[in-house]
């Protein structure tokens, strides 16, 4: 009869109602989307790569490792020489090695030189492997595989002749034109870095780069027919990716490593490199959910004043009702119900709207950032979230309810209005 | 004799903030199933009166009897409880929840007593019988009116709704406080008719207060409340 009573009410008043629920709604979103986001980048960011015990660059913080050599985002500072790469290769604990060779790209997409074990073993998400959508993996000198995106964004289809250029970036100043490379393969989207990625053989990379020792297109011209495959063995990577025959040399290894004395190297755990680069995000999550918490507090506040500048002229209706039999209990009641339907139906069209919005924004980000958003069912974080927005409002609401209590003891049945 | 429906004994009353008293009566009696008018002109406390009666307000000293039960030994739960069950009220404009129907304005009281509602009918359809039988009685065709929101209705037709709401369930005892000052003078006859024929049938109690002076003729008993009002504080 009450739940009756307060819903009347509140469609009587469903201008201002539907306006306190749509800010509700909104704030509700906002926090679920926030929480969305940030749990589509955690999860993103782990399942780049998996199946990797080591990360082998030139020596550096293991944060910068990570994220040039998986994430593909900013440069590295220095380059490993190949005789290294080969040396760790060689040792009996490994099980496998990719060499990756990044710092150049085309149209903005980065560049990655590598050798066909990178097909063999990369894996990304819950150990699954790289697949074509169409074409074969690299064999020939001037062949590369493209990556989902690239494939869509430029509109690359198999055949497709690309020039490579000299730096990252879309801007990059010099080109190799004069060593054009054939689309043979194009990936199956992995929602991970590799979509972006055009991947093109070590030798490739060094072909380009003969005569750019300086790092500059030198002024005599090399005729491109003239090179010859036995002249590309690579001379530098940027980085290699170890897997060990077992976890547990792991730590011997990275000491190794790190204390190897023809070059100046550094190996990182990449999960605990990962729980670095978490803390640091930490912060910035943190204050974006303190943000919305706000956002949501504030619409509550709303709500609460919007039932507190309703009472004065609800005075009369609570007198009829308290004329009728209503104690001032059930005046307190009504107004706590209706504030808290308002709340729940809030919440609820802030789940609807979080989804509408995540589905209506996730294809930009995806575009953009390369982060596939998770469309998950809500759990139990969010039921979590939920029931503390709910006994927030709930809370919040007995101040009106008994506002409207006190006015309802005060008046009797005959209102001062 | 008749049993009293109403009695009341050296009742003393003051507002919080006044030191002087606003009513004291030293002796009422109304009896039951009677017509009752309490007069007299606007500010002389007929309100304030009603309210005693109904147990909303307390007085400072005396004895408020209602239908037998004395108001001023029950706590403030008990007198709700007890006022829910046996005291209807009319008043003299706006009376009607603006977000509900005609039929379930009429059925308000039911919702909250218990033995209102097995008066009434003890079930939703007999409840609802009832209310438009009740409407039916005072001129309303609730089958004309039902879809309307009460804001709609002219003043007078509210005020037959309230009527019907204050007779829902049989209360033994009706409180009026101007029910007819909103209406047209042709009209309050009528309606004070319509409200009688239904109070002698349930055997209900109407004590009605009132400045209209026009109406006393059709009443068991008038009382000037100048003249009942001991206290002479204005």
């Amino acid at each position: 009869m009450l739940l009756k009573l307060a819903w009347l009410s509140i469609l009587n008043r469903r201008g201002t109602a539907f306006l306190t629920i749509f800010s509700i709604a909104i704030s509700v979103a906002l926090l679920l989307g926030i929480e969305q986001l940030r749990e589509s980048m955690r999860n993103s960011f782990l399942q780049t790569v998996s199946g990797i015990d080591l990360v082998v660059g030139a020596r550096g913080d293991a944060i910068p490792i990570l994220l040039y050599s998986v994430f593909r985002l900013g440069e590295a500072t220095n380059n490993l020489r190949w005789q290294s790469y080969l040396e760790w290769t060689g040792d009996e604990r490994v099980e496998w090695a990719i060499p990756i060779s990044l710092g150049d790209s085309h149209k903005g997409y980065r560049v990655l030189g590598t050798t066909t074990d990178y097909w063999k073993h990369y894996k990304y998400g819950h150990n699954r492997k790289i697949e074509l959508e169409a074409g074969k993996f690299f064999d020939g000198l001037y062949d590369a595989v493209i990556g989902s995106v690239v494939a869509e964004k430029l509109e690359y289809q198999l055949n497709q002749q690309i020039v490579i250029a000299h730096g990252a970036g879309s801007a990059a100043l010099f080109k190799h034109d004069d060593q054009p490379f054939q689309v043979v393969g194009i990936l199956k989207p992995t929602g991970t870095p590799v979509d972006q990625t055009i991947h093109v053989s070590l030798e490739a990379i060094e072909a380009i780069h003969i005569g750019w020792e300086d790092g500059f297109p030198s002024t005599e011209t090399d005729n491109p027919e003239k090179i010859k495959l036995s002249d590309l063995q690579p001379k530098s990577i940027t980085a290699f990716l170890v897997r060990l025959t077992s976890k547990m040399h792991t730590f011997r290894l990275q000491g190794e490593i790190n204390a190897y004395e023809k070059e100046p190297l550094s190996a990182i755990l990449p999960g605990v490199a990962m729980q670095k680069l978490w803390q640091i995000m930490g912060i910035f999550e943190k204050s974006l959910m303190a943000v919305s918490a706000i956002v949501i507090l504030s619409s509550l506040t709303s709500l609460i004043s919007l039932l507190l500048a309703t009472m004065n002229e609800r005075r009369r209706e609570m007198a009829i009702l308290r004329s009728v039999g209503a104690g001032p209990l059930t005046v307190f009641y009504l107004l706590w119900i209706e504030a808290t339907v308002l709340c729940f139906v809030g919440v609820c069209l802030g789940f609807v709207f979080q989804y509408i919005g995540l589905i209506a924004v996730s294809p930009i980000v995806q575009d953009q950032l390369g982060l596939q958003i998770l469309l998950e069912w809500p759990g139990t974080k969010e039921f979590v979230f939920v029931l503390l927005i709910m006994t927030c409002g709930m809370l919040m609401s007995f101040f009106p309810a008994w506002r409207a209590y006190m006015i309802s003891l005060h008046d009797g049945l005959l209102p001062k209005a | 004799m008749k049993k009293n429906a109403v009695l009341v004994r050296d009742l003393k009353f003051a507002w919080p903030a006044s030191t002087i008293s606003t009513l004291k009566i030293a002796n009422l009696n109304i009896p039951e199933n009677s017509r009752t008018l309490i007069q007299g002109p606007s500010g002389s406390g007929k309100t304030t009166l009603l309210s005693l009666l109904a147990g909303i307000l307390l007085p400072i000293s005396g004895q408020t009897v209602v239908l037998s039960e004395d108001l001023t030994r029950l706590n403030s739960k008990r007198r709700d409880a007890f006022r829910v069950d046996h005291i209807s009220f009319l008043f003299q404009q706006f009376n009607l929840i603006p977000y509900l129907n005609l039929i379930e304005n009429v059925l308000l009281p039911c919702r909250f007593s218990r033995v209102r509602y097995q008066n009434a009918g003890s079930d939703e359809a007999g409840l609802k019988d009832e209310a438009c039988r009740l409407l039916n009685l005072l001129g309303l065709e609730p089958e004309k009116f039902s879809h309307l929101t009460t804001q709609k209705l002219s003043v007078g037709q509210q005020q037959r709704v309230a009527a019907a709401r204050a007779l829902v369930g049989n209360p033994k005892l009706i409180l009026a406080d101007e029910p007819t000052s909103a209406l047209d003078p042709e009209n309050r006859l009528a309606f004070l008719e319509l409200i009688f024929k239904q109070c002698s049938k349930n055997q209900s109690t109407l004590i009605m207060v009132s400045h209209d002076t026009s109406l006393s003729a059709q009443f068991d008993q008038v009382i000037d409340l100048d003249v009942l009002n001991q206290a002479n504080g204005f």
